[in-house]
């Protein structure tokens, strides 16, 4: 089996988070960057399939150099190839684009990609990509088994699961759950010394469009000071919550 | 103990310094000890119980000799890469990395560098991947600081060695699987002999009731007419300059070692003093907490210079061994002086094992004891710019 994960190269849920350009664009200044959590949960997966399966495991990522570290962990973690698509990514469509133009040159049977992207969360490039690959599509996976050319998925729904069946060539978009987050592989010695040696593709862009701009971010209002209050001065509480905080 | 929060400091962007893979390196074995160490070891440290789940995994994310070439079962990787493991590790506790610098640069170096084909091809495989485990056995009772007067010794008895004698602190040695032991030929001449558990003879009894590196177990090895085949005996180096040339090693992973327990205390010291509020403010307001705070980041960056400077030179080949005395020297007292300061910044709170700066502290009293002594080391530099010995 052939699998491809789909990586992106995102802040640290821990960054601290600011815009320039007349808050048009994400300030990347002093910014730790890791790879997409639900891509790692994926590639975790994907990792399973080559140990136990004996799958191959492609990673790609549309992005510059700043990402080429992000791709070496993959690669460090124990995914065999990794493919980087020279230009910057602006929108779901333009990266799914992308992603298609190299992806179907590739004949993967199965691509994995996260549900989202925790930078972003557009969750187009998933159901964008199948659809340009005429593949099957499964979203929000937390459960897949491949077996010959059918794989079967479990997926979340509201208040419950659902299990599916699909053939290969199949999309996935994959969370939390498809492993857990005690699976995640940290990489070894051996394995950041064997990185340097595997290959690193660098792909030109086929120019695909961006079919949205994004024009402004607005962080959350800051939230307000915490206020003490007595125990024992219950209608000043009653007070505060009806007529500052307005929830009673 | 409090879920582990820390965040390493970098006040000079030393890590511009570094190259992806020295911070790949670093990455994962900070989240190794984040994910495996950090919410055992406080428990393995009050108990004084070695935690020996731990080995498969610094096995597994390869501290055991990652600097011993890949053909032997190590990972390649250079000086630096090996300081960061160092630094990570006891980031978390001394005792755990003191297992893991024994096993690399005591046990791994010597068979390295010293020993026969056979031996390496033998030894060093299951070394890194922790199926055996190995001690070094230099300290005597009567010989600390000057172990050139040891008296444990090996008599040619024709097809075998005869080993009698005793040793005393030695790391690893109530669980290790084999020890590198220096003792003396009938000419007073140092060997290296690799001595293994089940030999007639030889016994490991463990020191119990240290206050110290409580999570790292210390014991005797004692010899009484134990034969040594041979092929035991490791060919390629001998005199004092053979043991020397580990602790060279051993102590290069110190002085990166320690700035991991220093950064740990400021770390937690700063985080504390921004949190606690006394006389209505936070004590971080306070100019004397402040000056205390700023010396610490202040020490810890020089530190880390001459680690990462002492990193380049070993990588070159060209650290010397006074070189590699004063990074031990300066890194280790700048730690211990600042888990004191940091303790103090906890009050109370700092006394407990709810954090990890008094654990840090008092294991840092062996660190700054073994490998050669505080003393010993300013000896070293001043032999070296003077041309006297005054030992
Ligand atoms: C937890 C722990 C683990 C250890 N692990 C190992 C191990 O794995 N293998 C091993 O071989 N050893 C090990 N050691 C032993 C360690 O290396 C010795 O303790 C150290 O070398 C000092 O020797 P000593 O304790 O005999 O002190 P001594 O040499 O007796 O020193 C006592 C004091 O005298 C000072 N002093 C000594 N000589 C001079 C001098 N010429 N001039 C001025 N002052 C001097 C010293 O600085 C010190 O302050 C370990 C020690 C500890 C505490």
């Amino acid at each position: 089996m052939k699998i491809l994960v789909c990586i992106s190269h995102v802040p640290d849920t821990t960054s601290k988070i600011n815009f320039t350009e007349g808050d048009s664009k994400f300030d990347t200044n002093g910014v730790q960057f890791v790879i997409n959590p639900n891509d790692e949960f994926g590639l975790t997966r994907a990792m399973w399939f080559k140990e136990k399966q004996g799958a191959s495991v492609d990673i790609i990522n549309v992005g510059g150099p700043e990402t080429e570290p992000t791709l070496r962990k993959a690669l460090a973690i124990g995914a065999d190839t990794a493919i980087r698509i020279n230009t910057i990514p602006t929108d779901g469509f333009q990266v799914a684009k992308e992603l298609a133009k190299v992806a179907g040159e590739g004949n993967y049977d199965l691509i994995i990609c996260g549900r989202e992207s925790i930078d972003y969360n557009g969750g187009m490039v998933p159901g964008l990509l199948a659809g340009m690959l005429k593949a099957n599509f499964i979203n929000t996976c937390i459960g897949l088994e491949v077996e010959g050319v059918k794989a079967t998925a479990i997926r979340e729904i509201d208040g419950g699961k659902e299990t599916l069946t699909a053939s290969l060539p199949l999309v996935i978009g994959g969370q939390k759950g498809i492993v857990e987050e005690s699976d995640l592989k940290i990489p070894n010695m051996r394995g950041i010394m064997q990185a340097r040696k595997k290959p690193l593709n660098v792909v030109e862009p086929s120019g695909a469009e961006a079919a949205t701009k994004a024009v402004k971010f607005e962080k959350p209002a800051p939230k307000g000071d915490v206020k003490l209050i007595d125990p024992e001065n219950l209608d000043q509480l009653i007070d505060l919550l009806h007529n500052e905080a307005k929830v009673i | 103990m409090k879920p582990d929060l820390f965040t390493a400091p970098d006040y000079y962007n030393i890590d511009d310094l570094l190259n992806e893979e020295h911070k790949m390196v670093r990455e994962a074995t900070r989240s190794w000890v984040k994910k495996e160490l950090s919410p055992i070891i406080e428990d393995a440290a009050q108990k004084a119980e070695f935690p020996k789940d731990l080995l498969n995994g610094l096995a597994e994310i390869g501290a055991f000799g990652p600097y011993i070439p890949a053909d032997y079962g190590g990972a390649g990787l250079d000086q630096i890469s090996y300081g960061l493991m160092m630094q990570e590790i006891e980031r978390g506790d001394s005792g755990i990395r003191s297992t893991a610098s024994v096993q690399s640069s005591l046990v791994m170096y010597p068979i390295f560098a010293y020993g026969s084909e056979e031996q390496k091809k033998k030894l060093l495989p299951k070394l890194a991947s922790g199926e055996m485990i190995g001690c070094f056995g230099l300290t005597e009772p009567d010989f600390g600081s000057n172990p050139g007067g040891m008296l444990t010794n090996f008599k040619d008895k024709g097809d075998h060695y005869l080993l009698n004698g005793a040793k005393l602190w030695i790391s690893n040695a109530p669980f290790a699987d084999i020890a590198i032991v220096w003792a003396k030929n009938e000419e007073g001449r140092i060997h290296g002999l690799i001595v293994e558990r089940g030999m007639e003879g030889f016994s490991t009894p463990e020191t119990h009731n240290k206050w110290s590196l409580r999570a790292s177990a210390t014991g005797e090895l004692i010899f009484n007419d134990v034969k040594i085949p041979k092929k035991n005996l490791l060919p390629n180096k001998n005199g004092l300059g053979a043991p020397l040339g580990c602790l060279d090693s051993a102590r290069y992973g110190i002085a990166w070692g320690v700035i991991g327990a220093a950064m740990d205390c400021y770390d937690t010291a700063l985080r504390y003093a921004k949190e606690r509020i006394q006389f209505g403010k936070p004590i971080a307001v306070k100019q004397l907490q402040q000056k205390k705070l700023s010396e610490m980041i202040t020490e810890i960056t020089k530190a880390q210079l001459l680690a990462w400077r002492l990193g380049t030179l070993k990588n070159e080949g060209k650290a010397t061994s006074a070189q590699i005395s004063m990074a031990k020297r300066n890194n280790v007292d700048m730690a211990l002086k600042i888990a004191r300061e940091s303790r103090q910044i906890l009050g109370a709170m700092g006394i407990t094992g709810e954090y990890s700066i008094m654990r840090h502290m008092m294991n840092l009293e062996s660190v700054v004891t073994y490998e050669g002594t505080h003393d010993i080391h300013l000896l070293i530099t001043g032999l070296d710019i003077t041309g006297h010995s005054a030992f």
